[in-house]
């Protein structure tokens, strides 16, 4: 367990091997092959479990979650396809780890709720692993190559789920979600190869490759002979020297000579400090178009208005533990790519497309409300209540770029992304709940239609407790989990826009509306005279077993937010940080002085001295150009070629 | 220089030439003592085995009967011209040839185990594969048009055969009627246009095309580049023909319906790979004029060492130069060019001749050979998506299994002759993206030939099961032969192109050098032909998914025959055979990518 490749891997292919195990399996056993699937995935809680527990419970230093890091932990690469630098690269960080926590938790809730299942038992546990397997690979790829794959690889069991164990309607929404999905990874695919042919390691200096992970450090050792090291020994560190020094014998080549890279740690450090990716294109900069094309890609999955319309139709037809995954994990998916890809790796686009990110949001937070109050099925105002909270998270993730003139509201912005990512949590455990609660109703009375419900308090008393907690979760009450993230979200759209936030918070009253009415259709009234009155019993054990801890996390979550928050905020606090250093740069470009001439250069710029490229110039770096001829007069930093090689000049940090 | 010395220097060229022709040579040979055979031996069948055995010593001649060493074999090999210039060896024709042979191999088990022909018919079969195999492998290595015309012609007659040879169907018929006829009017087209070429140029080998073209542009007049124009075009057309491109594509899903499924997996793997390796052989080699005219330095070098490349095959005589430029002489006169083909002296023999060239011509030469690449790329683009997007949006439709997975093959042509485009922007200014760009049109051939294969082989097992090749009939199968349903559609997801699948790499290479090809040289259609790439990924879902829909999904029609279809049969491990790849070359390709990447290193160079 102290080896992360083990460990991580282990995680991932766990329920992968699993599947390959039950294709072996008799048929016939349909409770073997549940009980199999769910000690499975009962084996990939164990580790998340342990890896989240401080050192001292269970004595894994090494991999044991260190919740002061705010870097990635766990890291491991290996080479896998080198011809196009592809790593088998993955890690965990405050951003990755609460997700994959989640999908393991309610892969195992879903497991436990799929005895309901009975048609072909054997292909769809065998598909349900599968679908895990790219679930927990989405969050902990960080190779871009790798990501894409796993994000691909959950399309085609969640098409069978649908398509086999669904509703009436199954095969039209199993391909409705299968094609909205594709389209928006094919966009991504293009947004990958585009930053892929834009990357340069080069231009990353020995602290950035080591914030990406390209070199180690290691625990003797300074970084400087841990850089020095992997030059020499690495195959890429070699390839690292050798265009450095090609760069060199040809500076006119200087642009054309690049070394790509697919790590997509490395891509957020070229996005944030060099300008490989704002070279122009079609009008605009190539970052623009790949924030774009991967925006469209990630909301796409989130679901937000207008490409949302997959989800309604995919949460009615799939069968309740699928619909559990789907909006509980799935759909967490697209929130994590934003927050993982589209901002570090694209902040300028990610500025000046603010309004129309947190646009999307709000629209959806609104749309999904009123739709959600205008529906008569059951599950289908759950699925739209899931596109109007999965609005607050696309929301909080565009406060992010938000500041107002000089001042950097690092704060606000650290409180939307945390809002987002809280209520990415907590949205995973009450949706989740939602539609479980709605599928043990369904499983009695064969219908959802609610103008038909009412009086089920009487019948399933326990139940309807349940239930309610975890329709409050979904209200936002305060004490339960969809509270922290909505009023973090809201409070950090205040200085941001105010007219957003107010219409943001108005959103509360409509949830309050349609979850209510619902709770008040269903659960209360006069007692049940509908379809199937006799079948109304009182809720299972195995049924509770589900229930009970999503009820539990719900209340938990909102009563004590740091247990998720701890987890997540030292990362978050860093990326943010980053992030308003790269705003400050982006917007005062300050000007380095000369002390012999008064040439002024762009930050950024690249200087070099006895032919070695040193660095960017940096905010305090001050020239000593005494040795170099530097034109009198004061330059137009942007009528300088980029960049700029000074000879012998020198650089001095204050 | 007198007609003996002639004679001479070319007797000695072609024995120089014959050691690296061998695997071809073996091919022919079996040919032979297969025609033979049946006359000797009488009733004893050998014919099977005596082919297996030639295709294997083809396979491995050229490695010194170790294929494992082929990662090394085409990294060391330079390009060489033989036979007079007719035929160009380097690492890309011993890739194709490697292919072709494989497949042929792959192919001739498949017919053994399905029995759609009759047994007698073996040596028929047998022959005409070999035959048209042939014809690919020199379709492959032509660097003369008269090469080509040949070698088209060699790979399409046994083919027309082939798609007539389920005797007793009248489709069967009418699709090898069909497909001469239009193949014979393509072929027709193809040769005007040859002569138009050559009527303009002087010449029918490839790279002294190239040369004078560059030579020529600049004062060319109005009629002539129209009628180069028309030349090049008509050319297309022949090419085309075989990549079953749109507008020439009507051939494709009419005879692929009438052809059994054995001879689909044929016309659509091996015809459509060579076809392409044609493309890129005459594309690269009229398109890039390698000629010392050059702007840019490298490529002088470069030409230099050609030049050097194609000396050391010759004795050391002392007459080299001479030699390559008699040699080039010869063939233009064979193909009966000219009279002034001497003036076609494409290799300049002093170095002050070619420098006072390139002074006069540096500048027009540099635009012209930037323009010439950027049209031929420019047409085989629109060709590219048009096929790709026709293909796509018309296998929707269908109803037969075979015209639908023909449609696919057109919509497969598209997406992989967009690397060519890729390749021909690249060529000039980025030698080695370029060289990347065809391999990754070599990726996705070799995982091109998988899944095809399977797919087809697949068809023709479960026609004999079913006996049947409508889709309506493929319903709910899943439930009486899962395993080959599970195969059929890892097979299927993997001509959509979905990892983690290899059909996802093919198409992620092409990508790849289509954005690479962008990103360098800025021309906007390589960046619109990747779009409509990834457009057809989408259109394209639908089309495969709903057959996997109707297999598994779909309820089982009343009153079908039982089927009989376990995976533990020989046909089943056959099917487990070419479907394992797919799913294996996925976890590792960097070895594909690495021969593919070999196979191409010195093809600009």
């Amino acid at each position: 367990m102290d080896n992360p490749t083990f460990l991580l891997s282990f995680i991932v292919f766990a329920p992968a091997i699993g599947a390959l195990i039950l294709a072996f399996f008799p048929k016939g056993n349909a409770d073997a092959i549940r009980l199999f699937t769910l000690a499975v995935t009962i084996a990939v809680v164990i580790p998340a479990v342990i890896l989240a527990l401080p050192e001292s419970y269970t004595g894994f230093s090494a991999t044991s979650f260190d919740l002061g890091a705010d870097s990635m932990q766990n890291v491991f690469r290996h080479k896998w396809i080198p011809s196009f630098e592809i790593e088998y690269f993955m890690g965990l960080d405050g951003i990755s780890f609460p997700l994959v926590l989640l999908t393991a938790v309610i892969s195992m809730l879903a497991m436990g709720a799929s005895w309901s299942i009975t048609k072909h038992v054997k292909g769809y546990c065998i598909l349900f692993l599968l679908l895990e397997t790219g679930m927990l690979g989405v969050f902990m790829a960080l190779d871009f190559f790798l990501f894409y794959v796993f994000w691909e690889v959950m399309l085609l069991p969640m098409y069978f789920l649908i398509g086999i164990w669904g509703g009436p309607r199954k095969e039209y929404a199993a391909i409705k979600f299968f094609l909205y999905t594709l389209f928006g990874s094919v966009l991504m695919l293009i947004a990958i190869l585009m930053l892929y042919f834009n990357s340069d390691l080069t231009r990353l200096n020995a602290e950035q490759l080591m914030a990406a992970n390209v070199v180690e450090l290691r625990e003797f050792g300074s970084a400087k002979e841990a850089f020095q090291d992997w030059k020499q020994s690495d195959p890429l560190g070699r390839e690292y020297e050798r265009k450095k020094a090609e760069k060199q014998a040809a500076p006119e080549n200087e642009d054309k000579i690049k070394l790509h890279t697919f790590n997509m740690l490395a891509l957020q450090q070229m996005g944030q400090h060099t300008e490989l990716f704002s070279v122009p294109m079609f009008g605009c900069t190539l970052q623009c178009w790949a924030f774009m094309l991967l925006f469209i890609g990630f909301v796409i999955k989130v679901p937000s208005v207008p490409v949302h319309t997959w989800l309604p139709d995919a949460h009615v037809e799939a069968p309740t533990p699928i619909s559990m995954i789907l909006a509980g994990v799935l759909l967490k998916m697209g929130g994590y790519g934003i927050i993982r890809i589209c901002y570090p790796i694209c902040p300028a686009a990610g500025l000046s497309l603010a309004p129309l990110v947190c646009g999307v949001g709000v629209v959806s937070m609104v749309y999904g409300a009123f739709a959600a109050l205008a529906q008569k099925d059951f599950k289908r105002m759950v699925a739209y209540s899931s596109i109007s909270h999965m609005g607050y998270v696309v929301l909080g993730l565009g406060v992010w770029s938000a500041s107002a003139g000089n001042f950097y509201m690092a704060d606000y912005w650290n409180m939307g992304v945390k809002g987002a990512m809280f209520q990415m949590i907590a949205h995973g455990v009450s949706s989740a709940g939602m539609f479980f609660l709605v599928g043990v109703l369904y499983d009695r009375v064969h219908h959802r239609n609610l103008d038909e419900f009412g009086g089920i308090y009487g019948k399933m008393p326990l139940y309807t407790g349940l239930s309610i907690v975890i329709f409050f979760a979904g209200l936002g009450l305060p004490g339960l989990c969809g509270f922290i993230g909505e009023v973090l979200v809201v409070l950090s759209v205040w200085e941001y826009s105010q007219v957003l936030a107010v219409i943001s918070a108005a959103v509360v009253i409509l949830t309050a509306g349609y979850i209510l009415w619902a709770v008040q259709r269903v659960y209360l009234g006069a007692e049940y005279r509908g379809p199937h009155e006799e079948a109304l019993t009182p809720i299972k054990g195995r049924e509770l077993a589900v229930a009970v801890p999503l009820v539990v996390l719900a209340i938990w979550f909102g009563v004590y937010p740091d247990i998720v928050l701890r987890y997540m905020d030292p990362t978050v606090d860093r990326q943010v940080e980053e992030l308003v250093s790269w705003r400050k740069r982006h917007d005062n470009q300050p000007q380095v002085k000369m002390e012999t001439g008064s040439t002024t250069i762009p930050l950024g710029s690249l200087v070099r001295r006895d032919g070695m490229q040193i660095d960017q110039i940096g905010m305090n770096d001050t020239l000593h150009t005494s040795s170099i001829e530097v034109p009198n007069r004061i330059v137009d930093a942007n009528t300088l070629p980029r960049p700029i090689w000074l000879d012998a000049a020198t650089i001095s940090s204050p | 220089m007198g007609f003996c010395d002639l004679i001479q220097l070319v007797i000695s060229d072609t024995l120089d030439s014959l050691p690296v022709f061998l695997p071809e040579l073996i091919l022919c040979f079996t040919i032979f003592v297969l025609l033979l055979a049946r006359v000797v031996l009488g009733r004893i069948d050998i014919s099977f085995y005596w082919t297996l055995a030639g295709l294997l010593i083809a396979l491995v001649v050229p490695y010194g009967g170790q294929p494992w060493r082929i990662l090394r074999a085409s990294d060391e090999l330079l390009r060489q011209e033989i036979f007079t210039g007719m035929l160009v060896y380097d690492g890309f024709t011993l890739f194709m040839r490697g292919l072709l042979i494989v497949f042929a191999i792959l192919l001739i088990l498949l017919i053994r185990l399905t029995n759609t022909f009759d047994r007698r018919d073996g040596t028929d079969i047998y022959t005409l594969i070999l035959g048209a195999t042939l014809g690919m492998c020199l379709m492959a290595s032509a660097n003369h048009l008269l090469m080509v015309f040949l070698a088209v012609e060699m790979a399409s007659v046994p083919s027309y055969v082939l798609a007539g040879f389920r005797k007793t169907r009248r489709v069967s018929s009418e699709a090898a009627l069909k497909y001469s006829v239009y193949g014979a009017g393509t072929a027709g087209v193809m040769l005007y246009g040859m002569s138009l070429v050559a009527g303009v140029v002087n010449s029918v080998h490839l790279p002294t095309i190239a040369d004078r073209l560059v030579e020529i542009w600049p004062t060319m007049s109005m009629e002539q580049s129209f009628v180069l124009g028309l030349g090049g075009m008509m050319i297309m057309v022949g090419l085309a023909f075989k990549l079953s491109a749109v507008p020439f594509h009507f051939w494709c899903p009419d005879v692929f319906e009438g052809a059994s499924a054995e001879v689909n997996a044929f016309l659509s793997v091996a015809s459509k790979a060579a076809a392409l390796a044609l493309l890129v052989r005459v594309s690269l080699g009229i398109g890039i004029s390698s000629a010392p005219a050059l702007a840019n330095g490298h490529a002088v070098n470069d030409r230099h060492a050609v030049q050097s490349a194609v000396v050391q095959t010759a004795p050391p005589d002392g007459v080299s130069s001479e030699l390559s430029l008699a040699v080039f002489n010869v063939a233009d006169r064979a193909s009966g060019d000219s009279d002034n083909a001497s003036e076609t002296s494409l290799i300049p023999t002093s170095p002050t001749a070619a420098r006072a060239r390139q002074e006069t011509s540096i500048e027009e030469a540099a635009t012209v050979q930037a323009q010439l690449p950027g049209f031929i790329a420019l047409m085989i683009s629109v060709i590219a998506a048009i096929t790709c997007t026709f293909g796509n949006l018309a296998a929707y439709g269908q109803t037969n299994i075979n015209r639908l997975l023909a449609y696919s093959t057109i919509a497969h042509a598209g997406y992989m002759m967009m690397a060519v485009p890729a390749a021909l922007a690249l060529a000039l200014d980025h030698p080695e993206s370029a060289e990347s760009a065809v391999a990754s049109l070599a990726i996705y051939m070799g995982i091109y030939m998988f899944m095809n294969l399977g797919a087809f082989s697949i068809v023709a097992f479960l026609r004999g099961a079913l006996g049947s090749e409508q889709i309506t009939d493929y319903s709910g199968l899943f439930w009486r032969a899962p395993g080959v349903v599970v195969c059929l559609s890892l097979i299927l997801f993997s001509l959509v192109g979905l990892p983690p699948l290899a059909g996802f790499i093919g198409k992620f290479a092409v990508f790849a050098a289509l954005m690479n090809g962008y990103q360098l040289t800025q021309h906007g259609y390589l960046f619109a032909l990747l779009i409509v790439g990834g457009i057809n990924t989408v259109i394209s879902l639908f089309y495969y998914l709903r057959l996997v829909k109707v297999m598994i999904i779909d309820a089982e029609p009343e009153g079908r025959r039982p089927v009989d279809f376990s995976l533990v049969s020989l046909a089943g491990v056959y099917t487990v055979l070419v479907t394992v790849p797919i799913v294996l070359f996925f976890l590792r390709w960097e070895w594909l990518s690495r021969l593919a990447r070999s196979a191409t290193d010195h093809l600009l160079s």
